[in-house]
């Protein structure tokens, strides 16, 4: 409706401060975690021993892995490479799935094995390793969410940019995509080590 | 208020006719007005509940309602107020309604997610009035929702979680789009040293908005998702931290005190220059400050929880990092009362609230000290002392900035005039009934009557009685202000761009404003904004 | 308005942060099989840290970016370790 207003900086400062948000959420969680951790060294130890670390290695890798895909993307796009972007964004939403895919078995596994928030198998395990599968659980949880939404917004871009709406020159909502999905990659990098890797 | 022919400007001119003009609308100044609509409706909701809630304290024991419905009503009362009035009320209203003008843009930086946020305002407003009537009866557990309780009450603790949850949301969106804004589409000329205070202040609110406010997300989630799985993330003897969840919730919601007050604070910076007709005193400082309070602001939080049961080392860190605040928050009060030093002081009604702020949130302010004192705090915390400080600084001091700036810029959007004689009779009632209702509860609170009670031994009867009689008095004037604000703007004389003599940008464009601000050309800025060198006010 | 835009990076770096993004998870797993008591957490903080920083500065492309948002990301990690170590002064000594 109005004047053809266009701030490219501006909306990708827009996305960094929304991207701040998303980090002030998460570290919430691990205000929670790193309390507990400090409380419960032992426990915490033990309970991560618990999770299954290939699981966890191979979903580290499925993301970085993806997070280059996309930031390829963007480079493909900028050099008007439409073809071999949208490929690339493409790869990006089966890596996501691929990543929720392995949560799936992973928390399939755990919760056969009576291990899931509120029951009384983890009761029994004594309160340090039920707060560690608690926050693992709301975390990790939280951390999917995000992935899936990440994955939307990256196929709806690759849907716009095969219909045209996201060119070489007008490539904001990809980017800011992109921005999102380094993100997911940038919690999950230090969710890892701290709930797979305790020793 | 539309259907009136006389009125130009933004409130015809729209892509879209009739009521879809407004619902999608994406112009700064529709979604402004509507914040408005809805921010001054919520505030009188929340101000019958208080009214309900004093009423009940007029005698000892039962007098109109059982002890269940006072919590659920004050709970109720704290929500609404919070999240539905303070929060959003300067920056979200009036912030788009000027702030965007203030710095010769034609609109915020996203207007789209300008008028996603009004919508996650509104969604949360009705998720609130939902909570209340729906599930196990309306919410008990106060509007800081402490565990345990909040995690093992029957009542709909749920939805009223989610609901503050997407009024965070929507804060959140707006201090991106103003943070944003004020950093990209400032008009050329108009420089950080030339940026009028109420930039400053939504500046430094828009920062707080968008750092802490996702903190009360995430807590409000994990109480939601406790309820749900009882898991024990908040029970001691799970492996959890009930200390934790007030520090997770106070993170938030002390930084959101200063969400509360600073554009507040800017709209008195933009006052009283105005109506003194003297540049405002020490500029930077009052900008500087602004954004020290802000980052002091991060740094105190747990002065809330003196009584928790925390370490004494941390009481003895908060207390003192506390007592940094004042230092700003003095800055402030200095420089507004040395810009009133030789100025020719015209006595609007704008000003009367403006000084009138100063004076209650000086009392509030000081009051603050005695709390974030920690000896003191341990006899007077969860009195209604503490109930009284903190209206004094929120009511009294934004409720009053927030009448102040109905007063200063509804001629400027309404495109008329109110009646100034009523203005200042409901002024005088409004401030008279204000303190008399404030002072009697921080009174009785230091001779150890505690929040949150509906029955009190009836030593406390006198002052109690006091506070209820200050509220009816204070009721009757607010209804006065509305009434004449609304008879204003719907039938008050036409005013010119510029009925104060102010010199910020906005007192350049027509009354009301045009669509997109500005003409053809964007402006201009040559000049500060407080500078009143030939700088003349229309006749109305 | 005219925009200045980034160039294109190069799909070779991308990679070659990719590659140090994986040796570094290698490393991380490798030290947490080392015992090293209380020091095995702060390894853990370091190595995702300097992970991160790649991400941040080569992935998101913040090294092209101009100050306002190297400044943004600062004062939101300062607030950030506010939050956290603010609320060790209560936890700590309890």
């Amino acid at each position: 409706m109005s004047i053809e207003h266009r701030d490219d900086t501006g909306a990708r400062f827009g996305m960094w401060l929304f991207l701040y948000t998303e980090v002030i959420l998460f570290s919430g969680l691990f205000i929670l975690y790193a309390v507990a951790l400090s409380k419960f060294p032992a426990q915490y130890s033990e309970a991560s021993h618990k999770l299954n670390i290939y699981f966890g290695s191979i979903n580290t890798v499925v993301l970085l892995t993806s997070s280059l895909t996309i930031a390829l993307a963007l480079s493909a796009i900028q050099m008007n490479r439409i073809r071999q972007c949208l490929n690339l964004c493409w790869v990006t939403v089966a890596l996501a799935i691929v990543f929720l895919i392995n949560k799936y078995f992973e928390w399939s596994a755990e919760i056969s094995h009576g291990i899931y928030p509120g029951s009384p198998e983890l009761a029994e395990m004594g309160a340090g390793v039920a707060s560690f599968f608690n926050l693992y659980y709301f975390t990790a949880g939280l951390h999917g969410l995000h992935v899936l939404i990440g994955a939307t917004l990256i196929s709806i871009v690759a849907i716009m940019t095969a219909k045209g709406k996201v060119t070489s020159d007008r490539f904001t909502l990809l980017e800011n995509s992109a921005l999102y999905w380094h993100l997911v990659d940038l919690v999950w990098i230090f969710l890892f080590p701290l709930y797979y890797l305790i020793l | 208020m539309s259907e009136s022919t006389t009125y130009t400007g933004f409130w015809q001119e729209s892509p879209r006719p009739g009521i879809l003009g407004w619902l999608l609308s994406t112009d700064h100044k529709r979604i402004g007005i509507m914040y408005l609509a809805c921010i001054v409706t919520m505030f009188i909701v929340g101000a019958c509940l208080g009214l309900a809630l004093r009423l009940e304290l007029i005698a000892p024991g039962r007098t109109i309602m059982d002890a269940q419905t006072y919590n659920a009503t004050f709970t109720v009362h704290g929500i609404i107020m919070i999240f539905l009035f303070i929060i959003p009320s300067v920056p979200a209203a009036f912030g788009n309604l000027v702030l965007p003008i203030q710095i010769g843009a034609r609109d915020v930086s996203f207007p789209k997610i300008n008028l996603l946020s009004w919508y996650c305002y509104v969604s949360g407003a009705i998720l609130a009035v939902f909570a209340i009537f729906s599930g196990g009866g309306a919410p008990d557990t106060g509007w800081t929702f402490y565990v345990p309780f909040s995690t093992q009450t029957t009542t709909n603790v749920n939805l009223a979680g989610l609901a503050a949850f997407m009024l965070g949301f929507s804060s959140i969106l707006t201090g991106i789009n103003f943070v944003t804004t004020i950093h990209r589409l400032r008009a050329e000329g108009m420089t950080w040293g030339r940026l009028p205070l109420f930039v400053w202040t939504l500046y430094a609110t828009a920062w707080i908005q968008v750092l802490a406010t996702p903190m009360i997300g995430i807590t409000l989630v994990l109480v939601i998702l406790e309820r749900t799985f009882g898991a024990g993330l908040f029970d001691a003897a799970r492996g959890g931290d009930p200390i934790l969840f007030q520090h997770l919730f106070w993170i938030y919601s002390h930084p959101a005190v200063y969400i509360m007050i600073l554009p507040g604070m800017g709209v008195i910076s933009e006052v009283i220059p105005t109506f003194a007709r003297k540049p405002l005193f020490g500029y930077w400082a009052m900008a500087l400050s602004s954004l020290a309070i802000a980052f002091a602001g991060s740094l105190v939080w747990a002065h809330h929880m003196y009584t928790s049961g925390m370490s004494d080392f941390a009481i003895l860190v908060f207390s003192f990092l506390t007592f940094i605040v004042a230092i700003p928050s003095a800055i402030k009060i200095f420089n507004w009362v040395s810009t009133l030093y030789k100025g020719s002081i015209q006595l609007a009604p704008p000003m009367l609230y403006a000084l009138s702020f100063i004076f209650n949130f000086a009392i509030g302010g000081l009051g603050g000290l005695a709390l974030g004192a920690a000896a003191a705090d341990i006899h007077l915390h969860d009195t209604t002392f503490v109930v009284g400080h903190f209206h004094y600084t929120m009511f009294g001091g934004l409720g009053f900035a927030f009448f102040a700036a109905l007063h200063y810029w509804l001629p400027k959007f309404t495109g008329r005039m109110y009646q100034h004689k009523p203005a200042v009779i409901a002024w005088a009632i409004v401030f008279v009934g204000f303190n008399i209702t404030y002072m009697a509860m921080q009174a009785v609170g230091i001779q150890g009557m505690p929040r949150r009670y509906y029955d009190y031994v009836p030593e406390f009867t006198t002052l109690n009685q006091v506070a209820t009689f200050g509220s009816w008095i204070l009721a009757a004037g607010l209804l006065m202000m509305f009434v004449n604000l609304w008879l204003g703007c719907r039938a008050g004389d036409p005013v010119g761009k510029n009925p104060w003599g102010a010199a910020t940008l906005e007192w350049e464009v027509p009354s009301p404003p045009p669509l997109e601000n500005f003409g053809e050309e964007d402006p201009v800025v040559t000049r500060g904004p407080y500078e009143f060198k030939g700088v003349v006010a229309d006749e109305y | 308005m005219s925009e200045h835009k980034h160039e294109p990076v190069p799909y070779r770096t991308f990679i070659q942060i990719w590659v140090a993004l994986l040796v570094l998870t290698g490393v991380t797993i490798a030290v947490s099989r080392i015992h090293l008591g209380a020091l095995n957490i702060w390894v853990a903080l370091g190595v995702a840290s300097l992970k991160s920083s790649l991400v941040l500065f080569f992935f998101m492309h913040l090294k092209q970016e101009g100050r306002l948002f190297k400044i943004g990301l600062l004062v939101m990690l300062v607030i950030l370790a506010i939050f956290i170590g603010m609320t060790f002064t209560d936890v700590l000594y309890r």
